[in-house]
């Protein structure tokens, strides 16, 4: 199969999938309108809804190419950084670092990812960014809370531009006898990734008991944890023949993703838990913020991309 | 943005004090092309930088003429509410702001009479006419109004600074009218005081529960009343330090 007969399975199989779960959703819908109203299932009708626009954007960017994956990660990484630096405690001081942080360092990294300048990307933000925000934020005078508000926008950087963009770099990768088809290995992160978190989410619904950590986020369950990542497991190591892995290396890649993705989204609820704030935003109706959406995907995108790079590239 | 500096900012020092009015109270009755792409082009700025989200907690977004009164945290302010109005409301809800400012040039003259419909007070200090009457016009008009009470904006870590007479002026003037309070939630990190370039931060409006004027509530009663319930709808996810 050529890549876009690849990608167009790709998309409707994930089409298809949600066709299923439109049904079932509406199925649930009409056997609780009689008992009256359910908001469990109303938070799944809308998840739902917006897992179409999302599937819809993807579609969008991957038939731009390369510079509609980068530009569509740019954006997220413009408002996931815009949800996390809305929570952050910031001081009048830190306006022009937070300008610099928006409208410099964020669009560079994309551009050097469209340039595919891998040296500096590596440590532009690491490095570049970690010296010179904190010199900006001193020449502005103001020394109180000095270190959490620097070390705090470092963070946010990193997360949500940094780790974000691991995603869209796959694009550089020269892996032999994978030529034209990288978008689909954008495809395959972001497929088995999210597939964990909504089976995960599944799992603990139907058969969640026992609590991995209350205090941080009392819907993550032992039953979901295992059961969301062994089934996403699976679905990574069915969705083999887009990437360049073989089935069991394909599997044993998504094992790593799915546990750094659980754990992605652990740490940012520990964040949320202590800022006394459910989500990270609206915009994502059902799900919350973007942040809420791709925490998982930040902690996984990086380690993906070294492992792929590391033993499938030259 | 800087053309958007100052008349808003300074309406309510206008409210208190004792000036004329020219004949600005006429509303155009049509949109061009040009006054539509303009709203859209504000409307469409405000979206990308604060992804705004109204939540209309005490009352609904109803036609009927009211005060709006709300927090004052940076020039802008009266674009965000009227970013989050419907388009039938934008039609009816008009920001009060300085004629002094707001009339200056042609393209501000432009932005308060066809875009944004403001009421313009004139702060001369010869009396033609009282602004509180002019304000009661709009209001006996079937518009709406929207206000700042603080008269100016935090520059300090205040949440909310005293408010100017002028609100419970026109509030008595016309008791009848649904005074409702307007918190804006993080516009002052998204663009203080004396910067330029605005930062991108997720912010809110939220329409609070109307209130209403007593026979007997005197000045500083009816400020404190009003002033306490604008206070109780922030949502502080704002935790500047």
């Amino acid at each position: 199969m050529t890549a876009t007969g690849q990608g167009v399975a790709l998309f409707a199989g994930i089409a298809a999938v949600l066709v299923v779960a439109s049904m079932i959703g509406v199925m649930l819908q009409r056997r609780e309108a009689t008992t009256g109203r359910n908001a469990v299932i109303e938070n799944l009708n809308s998840r739902i809804k917006t897992w179409w626009a999302i599937l819809l954007a993807f579609w969008l960017a991957f038939w731009l190419g390369k510079a509609g994956a980068i530009a569509l990660f740019g954006l997220a990484s413009f408002a996931s950084l815009r949800e996390f630096l809305t929570l952050t405690p910031t001081r009048r001081a830190d306006h022009l670092v937070l300008a610099i942080a928006f409208f410099v360092v964020l669009p560079l990294q994309y551009y050097l990812i469209w340039i595919k300048w891998y040296e500096l990307f590596l440590i532009f933000i690491p490095v570049y960014a970690f010296l010179l925000l904190p010199i900006v934020a001193a020449l502005r005078g103001d020394t109180v809370a000095f270190m959490p508000r620097v070390a705090e926008v470092q963070w946010g950087l990193m997360i949500c531009v940094f780790c974000l963009s691991h995603v869209p770099a796959l694009l550089t990768l020269d892996i032999p006898g994978y030529e034209g088809r990288h978008l689909l290995l954008i495809g395959f992160v972001m497929i088995v990734v999210q597939f964990n978190d909504v089976l995960q989410y599944v799992w603990g619904k139907l058969i969640g008991r026992r609590k991995i950590a209350p205090q941080v986020s009392p819907s993550k369950t032992v039953e979901g944890l295992v059961g969301g990542v062994l089934s996403a497991t699976l679905v990574g190591m069915a969705l083999w023949w887009i990437t360049p892995f073989s089935p069991w290396q394909a599997g044993a890649i998504a094992l790593v993703i799915n546990l750094m993705g659980f754990f992605g989204g652990l740490v940012m609820s520990a964040i949320k838990r202590d800022r006394g704030v459910k989500d990270w935003g609206e915009t994502l109706k059902g799900h919350g913020g973007i942040l809420d959406r791709l925490d998982s995907i930040v902690f996984a995108a990086p380690i993906f991309f070294h492992l792929t790079r590391l033993w499938w590239a030259v | 943005m800087g053309a958007l500096d100052g008349g808003a900012v300074e309406a309510c020092h206008a409210c208190s004090s004792q000036v004329p009015s020219l004949a600005l109270n006429r509303l155009p009755n049509t949109s061009s092309i040009k006054v539509i792409a303009t709203a859209a082009a504000f409307t469409g700025l405000a979206r990308c930088f604060t992804s705004v989200r109204a939540h209309w907690l005490g009352c609904a977004p109803e036609l009927v003429p009211r005060i709006y009164f709300a927090n004052h945290t940076s020039h802008v302010d009266f674009v965000l509410i009227w970013t989050v109005l419907s388009p039938a409301q934008r039609r009816v809800v008009r920001p009060v702001a300085g004629a002094d400012y707001w009339l200056a040039n042609r393209l501000r003259r432009f932005l308060s009479e066809q875009v944004f419909r403001a009421v313009l007070i004139d702060r001369n200090p010869e009396p033609l006419r009282h602004p509180i009457a002019q304000m009661a016009d709009v209001l006996d008009a079937g518009s709406s109004l929207i206000v700042f009470p603080e008269g100016t904006r935090k520059t300090g870590p205040e949440r909310l600074l005293p408010f100017k007479s002028g609100l419970y002026h026109l509030a008595r003037s016309r008791p009848h009218v649904e005074v409702v309070p307007v918190w804006i939630e993080n516009l002052s990190r998204v663009m203080p005081k004396g910067e330029i370039v605005p930062i991108p931060l997720l912010c809110s409006v939220t329409f609070g529960t109307p209130l209403r004027v007593s026979e007997d509530e005197d000045k500083t009663a009816f400020l404190d009343r009003t002033r306490h319930a604008l206070l109780e709808l922030r949502r502080d996810r704002n935790i500047a330090p």
